[in-house]
């Protein structure tokens, strides 16, 4: 019988915005972008040169260490930029969309039968591949290693996270398709969560259903990992987020890449927050201005709140993105903001903070830092949201302080740094959580490997 | 052009410059910044910011200064005149004479103990370019109150200079510091100046001068400044008038903040509830004196100490009692509770709270000289909290280690067949 998973520390994050279940199409984008931020750690060779004509699925390029795993155009169009930075790194590959979109053929797979070998060679060839991640070190996984297990949270409790229940809604084959695959490539289980009965995934078969409940981060794969099965060191776990098994579902089943996905345009800056069916890499002012915003002076968020990353209006929707969050920003001094009783934002505390009296209250917050960066005073406030067994203060200092060993004994395999996001949220130190994981993970992959 | 365009451009103009510490110390103080989050991190952030919560701890401080303001004066009075028969607490405790000897005696200590910490504060930062931290912002309103009422004010400068250069600025600053600051500057205080720390000439405002003026030939009463813990240390219990009550409501004599069990227990119950201070050392530092007072109590109830010994007195204080006088209740509320200092983990902090109590207990009987250890227990915990951290994490390292023998690790695909393998024993 398969284990459910009861969080109890946490803390619901709830904002002002949520996204309206309605869908509707955004416009075509003239120019679709891949940025290679969301590839961390990949260092790509360019298979087409700039100027280039190029089909939707057709490979940009490939992974510099591993030949085989290619990046795939999500659109036909012409290769318009490689916009570059320091060493000439490659940051951003813009493609101008053509008007009829021609679709680059691949061959669809019989996943019941096919084999494991097969399967890979499929995946890495289609540019699916890379939605498939790895834990330790939060990457995109190394086909030639074989993981102790897979898991899938199709449970979202983040702020103004898409709801998965319902963008996952009909596509029952896709995601099927895609488990079946996966199973294939793990000699253990498929692990899958659902927040509710009513989740498509909830009908898979091959996998090890899990009921998750409790407040966030119960929805952060991270913490189902920790709680059923934690990595230790020398071993492996995929990570695939649902939105990303459709599209690799979609290619076994037909052989085409197609890059469409329901999104969530959400938050208080938003008028009419609603989902979207837009494709990766387009530009978000195609359907962030059919919703329309309030005010002049807002980020766009390209994910949620607490992990996503800082875009603008004339951005493009992330490689794994399913919500785009439109928050206003927070560039403005406050009379007394120390000391003065606070209503109008959440805290994890009492002191003169009056979140914990309106648990249900939706908040508008802007992206002020309340408060300057400080070094950690307070201690114990961290484990009340976290509910790893490991100590996160005691992780992040030894992160910083670069100590390979202490990082390695107090658990660093298995966090990725979305999972420090609520501590970050909280900290009165305001203390960068999720960069201080990030650079212990990636000085621990290049140490150790 | 309103105040707050003003600072701003005021802020820019200092930008970069060797002041700007210094400017922003002030500017934050009235304003809370423009700063918003950083690429990478979350986009949102909690309410709460380190300002807030010292000053969440100020608040918890003020109705302890306040009361003992009105206290100097009461038993200044109460020495020269003796007690009031029937004592009424709007007519002979919160009167405009009793607050005028806080007035004169209390606030100077709070004054100069701020503006000497402050201003190291304010150079270490502009010297060290970083912004001023609030961490003096607490310490500077406990050393106040845990002092005697008469320590001259230059003794308080040194011992503040002291204790945040040594104390804190050596090891980086406020969140770097081994030991309480504040504690710190008592203990420099106590060992540098131990005849203005101890005695009963110096817990009640005028007892000194008065002494000096018998000295010079002055035919006058001595006013007695003892402590209750002093009087039982030296076998006088008998010769005490305090009650149960005036000892937990605070009329008695004692380091300037420390007397008022009652309003600290309000103090310690708003920290808990604000979820500022950690309960787990409050409560385990109440039951380590508990513990450690009941030892002694039994150890008497055995008669294996007789009237005639000098620990008499003390060991057969009722254990209780401990907690209602000297600093044992404003030293678990305040001091103990520094999450710097004190153990990190939560598992730690019960460790580390029970040892305060029950060493505070021990060397306030044991102690010979002094009969109090509230301070030097919580600096003693203070050097061990990182041992017992340390072994708290190791506990959570050991668990993660016995679990990675049975790791399942397969090999790669390279390698040849996928065959599941036992990790070897780290």
């Amino acid at each position: 019988m398969s284990k459910d998973i009861r969080i109890k520390k946490g803390l619901d994050i709830k904002l002002v915005g949520a996204a309206e279940q309605t869908t509707s199409k955004a416009v075509l984008s003239n120019v679709y972008a891949i940025q290679l931020s969301d590839f961390h750690g990949i260092t790509p060779k360019m298979m087409v040169k700039q100027g280039a004509e190029v089909k939707a699925g057709e490979p940009l390029f490939y992974n510099k260490n591993m030949e085989s795993m290619l990046f795939v155009s999500p659109v036909s169009g012409e290769l318009i930029e490689i916009e570059r930075g320091d060493r000439r790194r490659i940051l951003t590959l813009k493609i101008l969309a053509d008007k009829t979109q021609e679709q680059f053929l691949g061959t669809a797979v019989d996943v019941e039968n096919a084999s494991k070998e097969e399967l890979k060679a499929v995946l890495l060839k289609s540019g699916c591949w890379p939605f498939i991640k790895q834990r330790p070190y939060d990457v995109i996984a190394n086909p030639d290693t074989n993981p102790k297990s897979i898991f899938i949270s199709g449970y979202s409790s983040g702020p103004l996270q898409a709801d998965l229940d319902y963008v996952l809604q009909g596509k029952e084959k896709e995601l099927q398709a895609a488990i079946t695959a996966l199973g294939k490539l793990t000699p253990g289980k498929v692990h899958v969560s659902v927040g509710s009965g009513k989740s498509p995934l909830s009908s898979m078969k091959g996998v090890e259903l899990h009921n998750v409940s409790g407040p966030h981060p119960a929805g952060l794969v991270g913490t189902q990992i920790n709680q059923l099965d934690p990595i230790n060191k020398g071993e492996l776990v995929w990570t695939v987020t649902p939105q990303d098994l459709i599209i690799i579902g979609e290619y076994l089943l037909t052989g085409k890449f197609n890059a469409e996905r329901t999104v969530a345009l959400a938050g208080s800056s938003v008028k009419a927050p609603k989902y979207y069916t837009t494709k990766i890499g387009s530009e978000i002012s195609t359907f962030l201005y059919a919703s329309g915003v309030n005010e002049e002076n807002f980020r766009v968020i390209n994910g949620d709140v607490l992990t996503g990353s800082k875009s603008k209006p004339d951005g493009y929707l992330g490689f794994y993105n399913n919500t785009v969050t439109v928050i206003p920003e927070g560039d403005d001094y406050e009379l007394f903001g120390w000391n003065k009783p606070v209503f109008n934002k959440i805290s994890a505390t009492r002191a003169l903070t009056f979140s914990w009296m309106q648990p249900n209250k939706k908040y508008d917050l802007d992206t002020n830092t309340n408060g300057e960066h400080r070094a950690f005073v307070v201690t114990g406030q961290y484990e009340k949201v976290f509910p790893m067994d490991i100590f996160p203060m005691q992780l992040l200092k030894a992160c910083m302080v670069k100590d390979l060993d202490e990082m390695e004994q107090l658990g660093l395999y298995e966090v990725a740094p979305e999972d420090f996001s609520l501590t970050e949220f909280i900290c009165i130190s305001k203390q960068p959580h999720q960069k201080i994981i990030r650079e212990g993970l990636d000085l621990l992959q290049k140490e150790i490997g | 052009m309103s105040l707050k365009s003003k600072l701003h451009e005021l802020k820019l103009k200092y930008q970069g410059k060797k002041m700007a510490p210094a400017f922003n110390a002030f500017h934050t103080f009235l304003f809370s910044p423009d700063e918003t989050t950083h690429a990478g991190g979350t986009h949102v952030k909690s309410a709460d910011d380190l300002k807030r919560t010292m000053n969440t701890v100020i608040m918890a401080l003020i109705p302890v200064l306040i009361f003992s303001m009105f206290n100097a004066g009461y038993q200044h009075y109460s020495a020269i005149n003796g007690f009031p028969a029937d004592f009424s607490l709007m007519n002979d405790f919160l009167t405009w004479n009793n607050f005028w000897i806080g007035i004169i005696k209390v606030l100077p200590l709070v004054v100069v103990s701020y503006a000497v910490g402050l201003i190291v504060e304010f150079i270490f930062a502009v010297i060290k370019g970083h912004e001023v931290e609030e961490g003096y912002l607490v310490t500077g309103m406990l050393v106040p109150l845990i002092v005697p009422i008469d320590t001259p004010l230059w003794m308080l400068a040194v011992a503040v200079v002291f204790g945040v250069v040594i104390g804190k600025e050596v090891f980086g600053g406020t969140g770097m510091n081994i030991l309480n600051p504040a504690l710190t500057i008592r203990a420099f205080l106590f060992f540098a100046y131990p005849t203005w720390m101890s005695g009963d000439k110096v817990w009640v405002y005028g007892a000194r001068e008065r002494s000096e003026e018998i000295l010079a030939g002055a035919n006058v009463d001595a006013i007695s400044g003892e402590t209750i813990l002093g009087y039982l240390a030296q076998n006088k219990g008998a010769e005490m008038t305090y009650s149960v009550s005036d000892m937990f409501f605070g009329f008695i004599p004692g380091s300037v903040g420390e007397t008022s069990a009652f309003l600290i227990l309000l103090g310690g119950l708003f920290l808990i509830f604000t979820k500022i201070a950690s309960w787990r050392i409050m409560v385990s530092a109440v039951i380590g004196s508990l513990v450690m007072g009941l030892i002694f109590n039994q150890v008497v109830e055995f008669g294996w100490v007789a009237e005639s010994s000098k620990f008499y007195g003390l060991m057969s204080f009722d254990f209780w009692k401990h907690l209602i006088v000297g600093g044992l209740a404003f030293g678990i509320v305040y001091m103990a509770t520094d999450p710097v200092t004190g153990s990190q983990t939560n598992k730690g902090k019960w460790y580390y709270g029970f040892f305060i109590g029950f060493i505070s207990v021990m060397i306030r009987v044991f102690n010979p000289a002094y009969p109090e250890g509230v301070f030097l227990a919580i600096l003693l915990m203070n050097v061990f909290a990182p041992t017992i951290d340390h072994y708290v994490v190791r506990g959570n390292i050991k668990k993660r280690m016995n679990r990675l023998k049975n790791a399942t690790i397969y090999p790669k695909d390279s390698d040849g067949k996928a065959e599941e393998l036992k990790a070897e024993t780290v």
